[in-house]
């Protein structure tokens, strides 16, 4: 694999040339927090940020999206005729983007591309979309990627994967959407041969930073059944503190639910998909007024069980989550996957107890 | 790329009020492009999202039979925003159907077999259909004896009553109708609840004999034991389920049961398949 070297000068003046083919997006300091936001001509990313609050996921997957629309003129021959609305998938780049969230297209895409139906907003948006990655050499406390299938230096989905090395980047081509952008900027300088080794070395460092983990092991020979039973010792106590706010949802990158709703505006009427979240009551309501998952410990439980044992069971590729800690971080409550990931594989019916201790 | 999202265009071509309380009305829809009828080919017990451009979509069973056609048919019961306003709209109207969406009765495994049919209240849309399929001529005979028992709480509230009167005259079918309760001197079918008719008048349940059972949550309670009486083991019940959906092809996430989306996993399962799974419907 080709190793690239690029001076932090030659990174800036490199985005400049890739203006022209690509929309740039990338982590932006606004107020305190840090955003992926798209950068205007002249500005720079961020690369010193450490996390953002809300994921990029929503590059791929707006948080509200348009898409089917039609006329409501009864004079017009396609007179409520729903279509979709004619849209520009222009090259998107990530820049900066982290390990953990760049793996998270990977996991999320298994919802949107399967052998029925494929999602057309979600998969044209995500094949016009290169992804700079920046391996972390700082990781948070409550960062547990490493046990999640991802890692601080970890390339799944990534096109080039950035580590910083003071005064420049060494850079890992890993694609031909990679090799394009970076021809594109005009990144050309090889590394030279102990490249390799430095970056295996900073892997190494950054990987025995990460203080916390999860354990995931026995998740998949565990009973669906038991684990969804365990209402008393795991569920209730959980969820007793839990006020659904859907923050952890929002905020995760591997949280893909969505509402569709109608709206008119005009002689127009719209077709718009919205994120949404399992922890309101709304999201499983009829309309007949029952509602299958109508307590905070249901929606509690749908959660997690989802992304830690009906994901690992359907997909057999793991846990439904990457270890960016957001939800960890965010929640008003402290409400931590790490540990009721901990409790659920360490679940033993019999005796209705596991080795960590629901708060 | 196929996207999933867009509904065929269609037009109301009729509307039928079903019952005494105006609650569920039939509608036909015919295509507005006759090659999306083909594109529509559907399974008895498939559902679609009816569309309403600037109002919504609702997920309903198709009750009118793939050996129907022309025209796909709905019969819906006026509950929530969309199910309202389409119950306000005429003939000659246009809207979009998606679909058809979800898994179907297993047609395959039925061969050969008895069949027993238990609806109760509106639930009987996607059993109309399976009992029009059944007893098309090509197929009939590929089933043993078929039994069908449908409840409503009064005459006036059963579901296809022209249907109902046809069947129960054939000799090949064996027709239950049941009321809760009547002051109807005439009436000539059963009076009690559905557990109680399927307890008197359903088959044992031999290895040969599957029940479909598609009706209120109540219904499906009290029919399960008498089921279970009568010897019919949990891969020999049939169910379809109904949870709030939005994309109908398991991408939106909020109808699944375990890891099951009702929406394209089902909405059809064994009872055997739903034990396995957390009771989220």
């Amino acid at each position: 694999m080709k190793v690239i070297k690029i001076d932090k000068n030659e990174w800036a003046s490199g985005l400049e040339k890739l203006r022209s083919a690509y929309e740039l997006i990338g982590p932006v300091k606004e107020k305190f927090y840090h955003a992926f936001q798209s950068l205007e001509s002249g500005q720079q990313p961020d690369m010193d940020y450490i996390n953002t609050r809300v994921s990029p996921k929503y590059v791929i997957y707006p948080q509200s999206e348009l898409i089917l629309e039609c006329s409501l003129n009864e004079n017009d021959e396609d007179y409520k005729i729903y279509k979709e609305p004619e849209k520009e998938y222009t090259p998107k780049a990530i820049l900066g983007i982290r390990p953990c969230d760049a793996d998270s297209f990977s996991l999320v895409r298994r919802n949107f591309d399967t052998e029925e139906y494929k999602d057309p907003y979600w998969l044209r948006a995500y094949a016009s979309t290169t992804f700079v990655g920046l391996a972390c050499d700082q990781p948070c406390p409550t960062c547990f990627c490493s046990s999640a299938g991802s890692g601080p230096y970890s390339d799944n989905n990534l096109d080039i994967l950035l580590a910083d090395n003071g005064d420049h980047y060494l850079a890992r081509v890993l694609t031909e959407k990679g090799k394009k952008l970076a021809s594109a900027a005009g990144w050309s300088q090889e590394a030279g041969d102990e490249a390799d080794q430095q970056i295996e070395q900073k892997k190494q460092e950054a990987e025995s930073a990460i203080q916390s983990s999860v354990k995931t092991d026995k998740l998949a020979s565990q009973s669906l059944l038991d684990l969804y039973d365990a209402t008393n010792a795991i569920w209730e106590k959980e969820a007793f503190s839990c006020i659904n706010c859907g923050t952890c949802t929002f905020v995760c990158p591997t949280c893909w639910c969505f509402d569709v709703q109608d709206e008119v505006a005009g002689k127009k009427g719209y077709r718009i998909r919205n994120w949404d979240s399992c922890m309101y009551p709304l999201f499983t309501m009829h309309a007949s007024g029952h509602n299958p998952r109508g307590t905070k410990v249901d929606r509690l439980r749908q959660r997690f069980m989802h992304k830690l044992k009906y994901y690992v069971d359907k997909y057999e590729n793991g846990i439904q989550c990457t270890g960016c800690g957001r939800c960890v971080q965010l929640c008003p409550v402290n409400i931590d996957i790490r540990r009721i990931c901990n409790m659920l594989n360490s679940y033993d019916p019999e005796s209705c107890t596991c080795e960590v201790t629901a708060s | 790329m196929v996207n999933p999202y867009i509904p065929y265009p269609v037009r109301i071509d009729e509307i039928k009020t079903e019952t005494e309380d105006k609650s569920l009305k039939t509608f036909k829809f015919v295509f507005l492009n006759p090659e999306d009828e083909e594109k529509f080919a559907y399974r008895a017990g498939q559902f679609a999202e009816l569309s309403i451009p600037g109002l919504g979509e609702i997920p309903i069973g198709i009750a009118s039979s793939p050996v129907e056609k022309g025209f796909v048919k709905f019969t819906i019961f006026k509950t929530g925003k969309v199910t309202s306003y389409l119950h306000s709209m005429k003939e000659g109207d246009i809207m979009g159907i998606r679909g058809p969406l979800g898994n179907w009765y297993p047609w395959d495994l039925l061969e050969g077999k008895n069949v027993v049919i238990i609806g109760g209240g509106f639930a009987f849309t996607t059993l109309r259909s399976s009992i029009i399929y059944m007893l098309d001529p090509e197929n009939r005979k590929k089933f043993k004896d078929i039994h069908v028992i449908y409840g409503a709480r009064s005459p006036g509230m059963l579901l296809y009553k022209e249907e109902l009167e046809q069947w129960a005259a054939r000799d090949d079918l064996n027709m239950h109708i049941t009321v809760d309760g009547t002051d109807d001197p005439e009436w000539k079918h059963h009076t009690g609840f559905v557990p109680t008719i399927t307890e008197q008048e359903a088959p044992a349940g031999t290895e040969d004999t599957y029940a479909i059972v598609c009706g209120p949550p109540v219904m499906i309670k009290f029919t399960q034991p008498v089921l279970d009486k009568l010897g019919y083991t949990d891969d020999r019940i049939i169910m379809s389920l109904e949870n709030r959906m939005k994309c109908g092809i398991g991408m939106c996430g909020r109808c699944n049961i375990g890891k099951e989306f009702v929406c394209k996993d089902g909405p059809v399962f064994t009872l055997r398949q739903l034990n396995q799974t957390p009771k989220e419907y």
